[in-house]
């Protein structure tokens, strides 16, 4: 089978020719695969919603001013009891990153330990907009970049979305209607219905398009879940808290952890399942929440331990279900700002600026940390209190996007990070 | 208004209400803006039914709990039998406790929502669910979950059309707000208390510092918003004067003359000393005085009645709100000194309020409670609600931040929800849809002039009850108001 450009390469080769441009100006990066690989990459992001502790997830226990800064919550170093798992002589992972840790052993898995978006107001809700927007700033964009990346691969890669949960995010909003999926959907009662409402809705461009998806992906969903996904508990992706519900949960605390490990594992499968699936999506967005820990944060072990051990099940989940197409996935773990690097009066941390993204996959290239530490030094903090921004997040963004999904230079440029063109992606990922 | 009554008497009941019971749409059309105006009062909103317990009483049970909780561990501990996690709740004590505690709250919520469901002022009711969501407490955590009903009740409802000074203060002191966003510990760092920790030196267990929760959701979400030009150092400061904001503890004494554990305190000794300047303004050192004054400036600012006013435009009219609306609202708010009374009846006189295209997408708890009051009935069970609520993305009492729930149809309207709404609908309507009388009466009496021509061909085209009550329900007339 001869590989045949898209029509939208075709058309810009053809533009470049006619304007006498060389193919090197157009980039190397638009070459890197064949089309007939690029079809296969997919991507999943999970947003952690609420600021992740970065000095928690990837802590610097070798940095000589982080266990003074941390107190009580410090993570122990290597090879002390319930210490951090090394990646190299500054950073280790949480200790209850196990599966990432194992993936990065192996080369497929890699921290970004001072990261941040453009925006600095501490806000969990301006910087989620504008984490997920891909803008400079907030309320410059109702659409989300994932979306508009999906439309900068053009039409001739028809590429599906799927976000997880029950609402939709706006990372994944826009032109492109993505689907959504959480579990316990349709029963199909009365075939009827679907009918008839499709025909309601037919001048309606809202619920239209929503129910036609919707439709289509519970018929995926069936297939997914019976290829082997165990049923999944009610409320995947949301913190295991106590429900005012009628139904049995369990009775203790290490009971609840270990259900939503457990479900966690269980959403994690059977994304990989819709993924894998003819016709599956092959881009998916996953909200986690529950990372706002201003009080009580705990260590090795408690509360914010629980909501990444609840992650590294997900993820666990997604890369063993993903099988052999695990090399053709990457992960990305992104989250609105970080902490601030002192313990805070009440044993948590409050808002603060930089913090740790992790990259995964089964087809990273070797690397150390990506961009650069600025170090816990008084002098270097930003505003004396925050790990300093020393990596912007639509870098790593644009990065993944290129190296991965093969999206070209200038849209990345202008429409899936307008006003970021001077934002040098990342290198060297895939 | 020059739109016609019949249209009117829907958009009153279905757009500022919470949807048509039987007959409602009939009783508003003689006045339809009257019939609004006659639902604000001041003692504020309707109270739901039933005896239930107070935050006070409430976070005491919940101590209480804990400590039998940690004994029964002990004992446990020592007789070195293992813990059987399948071990049966009746024959345990701290479990029977801990599903009592759980009980409570799912029945408040019911009740709550029953009250929706029932009630013949559906803007009050409305009004304050809006309140709710501007100050949000959330079920996150067990210790919060057992005081979101309370706060309601006791913080926000009877303050609904009062001035939004008094409701903000009621919030930001109420137990429930001061857990939710750990406010009850934060301590001044030259505080008594602190140097106390510091001079005995009794190791981690010391108290020393601040948390700036509180303070920060107050400026960003209750009152000022983000973005109008409040900054870190001004964050900082609001929170060193609220220092000392606390609750009772157990058994505790010393600042508590008069007062029962779990109740708001004043605590003298965790207060950071000293004057503190907040947006340009100093305020001289005042104990519990100093923080109450910052928040009546914050309650009086510009750019708080502003954020109110774009928020109300957006959860009455559209996502995206007339800018004519909010500058009404907002000229309301500065002319009454926040009198939320005044705003509510603005609200009703804008004639942007009553435009006839359905701009919002109703949230998954105004969907199932506008269809239970379609059907003239009330949830009978927590289990009917919570489990679909929880599907559809809306959990009860479980708002996902400190923002609350979101508010505009993109977040609400994704695949899988309309999915889940149309599972819900077959079987809502499978039991509930009425064993007699024509459907398109029903329809008519749920929608009133909004009712189009499609969907009451499909009605009358549908072969059973049941199926044209799910056609109403998933109608494009029915999913917005």
């Amino acid at each position: 089978m001869t590989a045949q450009l898209p029509l939208d390469r075709r058309s810009a080769l053809r533009a470049a020719a006619g304007l006498g441009l060389s193919l090197t100006f157009l980039g190397r990066q638009a070459f890197a695969a064949s089309d007939e690989a690029l079809s296969r990459r997919k991507l999943v992001v999970f947003v952690c919603r609420g600021a992740m502790d970065g000095l928690s997830v990837s802590p610097p226990v070798g940095d000589p001013d982080y266990a003074a800064l941390r107190g009580e919550i410090a993570i122990a170093s290597f090879g002390q009891p319930n210490g951090a798992l090394p990646l190299d002589d500054t950073f280790g992972l949480h200790p209850k990153l196990a599966t990432v840790h194992a993936l990065a052993l192996k080369g497929q898995a890699r921290i970004a330990p001072a990261v941040a978006t453009p925006d600095r107001a501490r806000s969990h809700f301006e910087a989620q907009d504008v984490l997920e927007s891909g803008t400079a700033a907030v309320y410059a964009e109702s659409s989300g970049w994932l979306n508009r990346a999906m439309q900068a691969m053009g039409p001739a890669r028809k590429v599906q979305a799927l976000s997880v949960g029950g609402q939709a995010p706006l990372i994944l909003r826009g032109a492109i209607q993505a689907a959504s999926w959480s579990p316990g959907g349709y029963k199909d009662r009365d075939a009827r219905l679907p009918a008839i409402l499709a025909d309601l809705y037919a001048d309606d461009p809202l619920l239209g398009p929503a129910l036609a998806s919707g439709l289509q992906t519970e018929a995926m969903a069936k297939i997914a879940t019976a290829a082997g996904g165990p049923a999944m508990a009610a409320n995947g992706p949301q913190a295991p808290t106590t429900p005012p519900s009628g139904a049995s949960p369990p009775q203790t605390p290490a009971g609840y952890q270990r259900a939503g490990q457990a479900a966690a594992r269980d959403l994690g499968v059977t994304l990989a399942h819709f993924m894998t699936e003819p016709g599956g999506p092959q881009i998916a967005a996953v909200s986690l929440d529950g990372f706002d820990t201003h009080a009580n944060q705990g260590g090795a072990d408690g509360q914010l331990a629980n909501r990444l051990a609840y992650m590294d099940a997900a993820i666990d989940g997604l890369s063993s279900g993903l099988g052999a197409e695990w090399r053709n996935t990457v992960v990305l773990v992104a989250t609105e700002f970080g902490r601030t690097a002192r313990i805070n009066g009440t044993k948590g941390t409050d808002h603060g600026t930089g913090s740790t993204a992790l990259v995964l996959g089964g087809g990273l290239k070797r690397g150390g940390i990506i961009g650069d530490w600025p170090t816990l030094q008084q002098a270097r903090l930003f505003e004396n209190r925050d790990t300093y921004p020393a990596l912007d997040m639509r870098a790593l963004f644009k990065g993944v996007l290129a190296e991965q999904m093969g999206v070209e230079r200038r849209a990345l440029d202008t429409t899936v990070f307008p006003g970021a063109a001077t934002v040098e992606p990342v290198r060297g990922i895939v | 208004m020059s739109i016609d009554r019949d249209l009117s008497a829907s958009i009153a009941v279905t757009r500022f209400g919470l949807g048509a019971k039987p007959g409602e749409i009939a009783a508003a059309r003689g006045d339809p803006a009257g019939y609004l105006r006659a639902q604000i009062r001041p003692a504020g909103a309707d109270q739901p039914d039933g005896a239930f317990e107070s935050a006070a009483q409430r976070i005491a049970d919940l101590r209480q709990f804990q400590a039998i909780r940690r004994e029964a561990r002990q004992a446990q501990v020592q007789s070195g039998v293992p813990i059987d996690p399948k071990a049966d709740a009746k024959d345990d004590p701290v479990k029977q406790a801990r599903n009592l505690i759980r009980d409570d709250t799912g029945e408040e919520f019911l009740a709550r929502m029953r009250l929706a469901a029932t009630t013949d002022a559906g803007f009050r009711e409305r009004w304050a669910l809006f309140w709710f969501n501007h100050f949000t407490v959330s079920a996150v955590k067990l210790q919060t979950a057992v005081v979101v009903g309370p706060f309601e009740r006791e913080a926000i409802r009877p303050r609904v059309f009062d001035r939004f000074e008094n409701l903000l203060v009621a919030s930001t002191m109420h137990p429930a707000m001061l857990l939710y966003l750990d406010q009850a510990q934060s301590v001044g760092p030259d505080s008594r208390v602190a140097g106390m920790g510091r001079a005995g030196a009794q190791g981690p267990k010391r108290l020393n510092g601040l948390n700036e929760n509180l303070a920060r959701e107050v400026m960003e979400l209750h009152t000022l918003g983000v973005g109008s030009g409040y900054t870190q150092a001004d964050v900082t400061e609001f929170a060193r004067a609220l220092t000392g904001w606390s609750i009772v503890g157990p058994n505790e004494h010393p600042y508590a003359a008069g007062k029962t554990p779990g109740e708001f305190v004043f605590r003298p000794g965790f207060h950071e000393p000293g004057a503190r300047r907040i947006l340009g303004k100093t305020y001289a050192e005042g104990g519990i005085e100093q923080a109450h004054a910052v928040l009546t400036d914050l309650a009086r600012h510009p750019a708080t009645a502003r954020h109110i006013a774009v928020k109300l435009a957006r959860h009455f009219v559209a996502d995206d709100p007339p800018p004519a609306l909010t500058a009404r609202l907002e000229a309301s708010f500065n002319a009454s000194g926040g009198r939320l009374d005044a705003l509510a009846a603005t609200l009703i006189d804008s004639p942007e309020a009553w435009d006839p295209r359905q701009r919002k997408f109703k949230t998954p708890y105004e969907f199932l409670v506008s269809g239970y009051r379609a059907a003239g009935l009330a949830p009978g069970e927590l289990k009917q609600v919570a489990p679909v609520l929880t599907g559809l993305g809306q959990k009860p009492f479980s708002a996902p931040s400190p923002k609350g729930w979101d508010e505009t149809a993109g977040d609400w309207a994704a695949p899988d929800g309309i999915v889940k709404r149309m599972s819900w609908s077959e079987a809502f309507a499978q039991a509930t849809a009425p064993v007699a009388g024509q459907p398109l009466e029903l329809a008519r009496n749920t929608l009133g002039a909004r009712l189009s021509p499609a969907v009451a061909t499909a009605i009358a085209h549908a072969e059973s009850r049941p199926e044209a009550f799910s056609i109403l329900l998933m109608s494009p007339e029915f999913q917005r108001r």
